[in-house]
């Protein structure tokens, strides 16, 4: 229901909580830039983090080692499984 | 609830667009070559064969990155003539201006439609002018035709492709249509997109000398509708199914990501200096390297093949090793974001 | 890491696969609730690879899917008024209500202009000063704490001419009344990835409480979506039913406070009414008093009417999960995207237009 996407941080402008100012991302995708709004993110952005963008607001920074363990328990289940199908069984 | 006025989707390329045509263009216009809806006509006369071919231009805006409307009223025509196997001969040249253009924008359109016809070698042979009041029209309408030669014994059409034809892409997809959207206010992308607006006659006839007479089946120039909707045009005339690979379809990165961040699929935008050509399996490898010698080829590929049934359909298989129909563009395609 | 390849890794998708089929031990019946998933599914084939004991019905996690033919009436006769412009995310344009679409007003001669952000609506309603510009809300927790910001912006740039028609809608009150309805034989939850970014993982809980049912928060791409599936297959082995969270890079557990507490601050749950599941209590979002000069329902006069819904439709049925498109008699014939009846052809992610786009699957 609600397409996001993951981007880049490569500025941030204004600080989270400086209400006055405008708070605004410039996001990266495969060489596309978009701003960003930066209202409503939960853990205020540094350049080089991954933004989840929708509809042209962050609503969430997101978490490398979350990725990261992710994907080396998916290899991890992926390699436990592979000697099982191969020829050496 | 049923059309009872014209709507934007009308004019998509897509299914809309081909109802309109069936309902209300053939049904009363109908004859044996108007009703093969190919990019052109081809009329065989005394002194040999022509290929004839019309079409409208509407961009907003006027200017792109990549080009402008005047580049795509000169390659449009001649690639609608190109995808007969036509050398393109001359065009005509047909403007509707709109009260308070300025001047210098229509200087610039008629300088770039100058260079195109120099570049490509088709001169603007004839020509009209009409201006509308203000908000009769919107800034700039282009129409042109255009007249080539076909070969003898050439028959490139849809209905030529069978199974066991390789299907190839000239080059990557989507990046005209993606550069308009991303011109729009309220979306405005920023980045590398570039409209691929260009000529393919020589690509195409580089095409017909290297591979044997009759290897090429069909040419298509996947404009309004996309790949997807010429694709589906195509099995359908021709009564075959068509297989992609999702992994072989040239998508730049830029193009890729844009698509990603307004939910469109590039299957279903738009381009204006690619083709479709689907040609005997025996000589895809041949017709690949000919492409490859082109600039406007460069980035050609094999992206599928032909095959028997289901006869109509169209389908992917995933880069996920999935596999999915693909039928024609319904409507204008929107940028969705929920 | 982009955070999208990682998880497009076919290297990582057949292992995963066998590792489904080891552990199933019957057939499963799961939901996914969220229109995007629906969309990924059928864009990534991956109904084609997905062993077959596995039935994926679709839920009603569409937003322009759900919104009711009346607040679509509504929605247009705001957009027709003279001196408005409406200002809209694509998903709604072609989208029917009881008369008519915006798409077919705007034919007519309304003013309808397709936005990406909410920010641009205000930035729309800056260009055009002698206008009144609204913009029509609909959406989940995902989209409406971005419309309350919008609002908070439009205040403090005082604009006088910009307001927002709310048909926004909180999903946990849906998810009760559909798993309330014991005929819907659910065996888990495909929970969706960005609405769970705002309210959290843990607003599953009280699902699992009161219905026994397994939630696996899933991403969208196919290595997350055959994970969650994973995931709700292991906990049937075992004979578990608790919240999983197959999303931990972009949902945390508590999801996003920042965000509610923005919508919250504009917004108030109210009773609403549900394309197919009819009114529920408090799944609304109401634009709050004090900022009723935002509130272009409040600002038109608007009365809603009642919901009309087309004869014949199954939309209603389809989104509670107990229908299939295919067993519509519309679908197909008198119901394509070209001319839907029901809000399910309109919308890219409705049910009925992914099955038709993509084909049946299997």
């Amino acid at each position: 229901m609600c397409l996001a996407v993951p981007m880049r941080v490569i500025a941030v402008k204004g600080s989270r909580d400086d209400f006055t100012s405008s708070r605004i991302g410039i996001v990266e995708a495969g060489g596309i830039e978009k701003e960003v709004r930066l209202d409503l993110v939960d853990r205020w952005p540094q350049v080089g983090d991954y933004l989840i963008i929708h509809a042209g607001f962050a609503i969430h920074t997101l978490d490398a080692d979350e990725a990261l363990t992710n994907l080396r328990l998916l290899r991890e289940m992926a390699d436990g499984l592979a000697p099982r199908s191969g020829p050496g069984e | 609830m049923k059309n009872d006025t014209i709507l934007l989707d009308h004019g998509s390329g897509g299914l809309a667009s081909g109802e309109l045509i069936r309902d209300i263009f053939l049904s009363r216009l109908g004859n044996p070559v108007l009703g093969q809806l190919e990019d052109s006509a081809i009329i065989e006369t005394d002194r040999g064969r022509l290929a004839f071919s019309t079409d409208s231009y509407v961009v907003d805006p006027l200017f792109f990155p990549g080009g402008d409307i005047g580049l795509l009223a000169v390659h449009g025509t001649i690639n609608d003539l190109a995808m007969r196997g036509a050398r393109p001969l001359c065009l005509s040249l047909a403007m509707i201006l709109e009260e308070g253009l300025p001047l210098d924008d229509l200087q610039r359109i008629v300088a770039s439609i100058d260079n195109a016809c120099r570049e490509s070698g088709v001169p603007v042979v004839t020509g009209d002018t009409k201006v509308v009041q203000k908000g009769k029209g919107d800034k700039v309408f282009i129409n042109t035709s255009g007249i080539g030669l076909v070969d003898e014994g050439l028959d490139i059409s849809a209905r030529m492709a069978r199974p066991g034809d390789a299907v190839i892409l000239s080059g990557s997809m989507g990046d005209h249509g993606i550069t308009i959207l991303g011109q729009r206010a309220g979306i405005s992308l920023f980045g590398n997109l570039r409209s691929d607006t260009r000529a393919l006659h020589r690509l195409v006839q580089k095409l017909l000398a290297t591979v044997p007479g009759g290897a090429v089946h069909t040419l298509r120039d996947p404009t309004r509708g996309g790949v997807a909707t010429s694709l589906n045009e195509i099995a359908a005339a021709a009564g075959v199914a068509i297989e992609l690979d999702e992994d072989c379809i040239p998508v730049t990165p830029q193009v890729a990501a844009a698509c990603e961040i307004l939910g469109m699929d590039p299957l279903y935008l738009a381009n204006e200096g690619k083709c479709l050509a689907v040609v005997d399996g025996t000589h895809g490898a041949a017709a690949l390297a000919a492409m490859h010698g082109m600039p406007e080829g460069r980035d050609a590929r094999i992206i599928g093949r032909v095959t028997e049934s289901p006869p109509g359909q169209v389908v992917l298989h995933t880069a996920a090793g999935g596999a999915r129909i693909v039928r024609s563009l319904t409507g204008e395609p929107l940028p969705r974001i929920c | 890491m982009d955070y999208v390849s990682e998880f497009r890794d076919k290297t990582l998708i057949a292992p995963l696969l066998a590792e489904l089929k080891q552990t199933l031990t019957r057939p499963l019946r799961l939901m996914e609730v969220c229109g995007t998933h629906t969309m990924a599914i059928f864009r990534h084939g991956l109904r084609a690879i997905l062993p077959p004991e596995i039935e994926l019905i679709s839920g009603p996690g569409c937003p322009v899917c759900v919104t009711a033919s009346s607040h679509i009436d509504g929605f247009l006769d705001v957009a027709q008024r003279d001196g408005v412009r409406v200002a809209i995310f694509g998903d709604l344009f072609r989208v029917p209500g009881s008369q008519s679409s915006l798409a077919r007003a705007q034919a007519a001669g309304a003013k309808v202009e397709i936005v990406y952000s909410p920010m641009d609506a205000l930035t729309l309603a800056e260009k055009h000063e002698g206008e009144e510009v609204v913009f029509l809300a609909v959406g989940f927790e995902t989209t409406m704490p971005l419309v309350a910001a919008t609002i908070l912006e439009a205040g403090r740039r005082k604009l006088a001419h910009f307001s927002v028609f709310s048909a926004g809608k909180i999903m946990p009150p849906a998810l009760h009344a559909l798993l309330a309805d014991r005929e819907l034989a659910l065996d888990g939850l495909l929970c969706p990835g960005h609405v769970s970014t705002i309210i959290g993982a843990e607003a599953y809980e009280p699902l699992v409480r009161d219905y026994g049912i397994s939630c696996v928060i899933a991403g969208f791409e196919p290595v997350d979506i055959l994970q969650a599936v994973l995931l709700l297959a292991r906990q049937k082995r075992d004979g578990r039913a608790e919240v999983e969270n197959g999303y931990a890079r972009a949902v945390a557990w508590q999801g996003n406070s920042r965000a509610r507490q923005v919508m919250n601050e504009v917004f108030a749950p109210v009773d609403t009414p549900w394309r197919g599941l009819g009114m529920i209590k408090a799944s609304g979002m109401a634009i709050r008093e004090e900022f009723a000069c935002f509130d272009a329902e409040r600002k038109f006069a608007v009365r809603l009417p009642e919901s009309i819904e087309p004869k014949g439709c199954l939309c209603g049925e389809i989104l509670r999960g107990r229908k299939k498109p295919q067993a519509c008699p519309l679908f197909k014939s008198r119901c394509t995207p070209m001319d839907p009846v029901g809000p399910c052809m309109v919308s890219s992610e409705g049910t009925c237009a992914a099955y038709y786009r993509f084909g049946e699957g299997r």
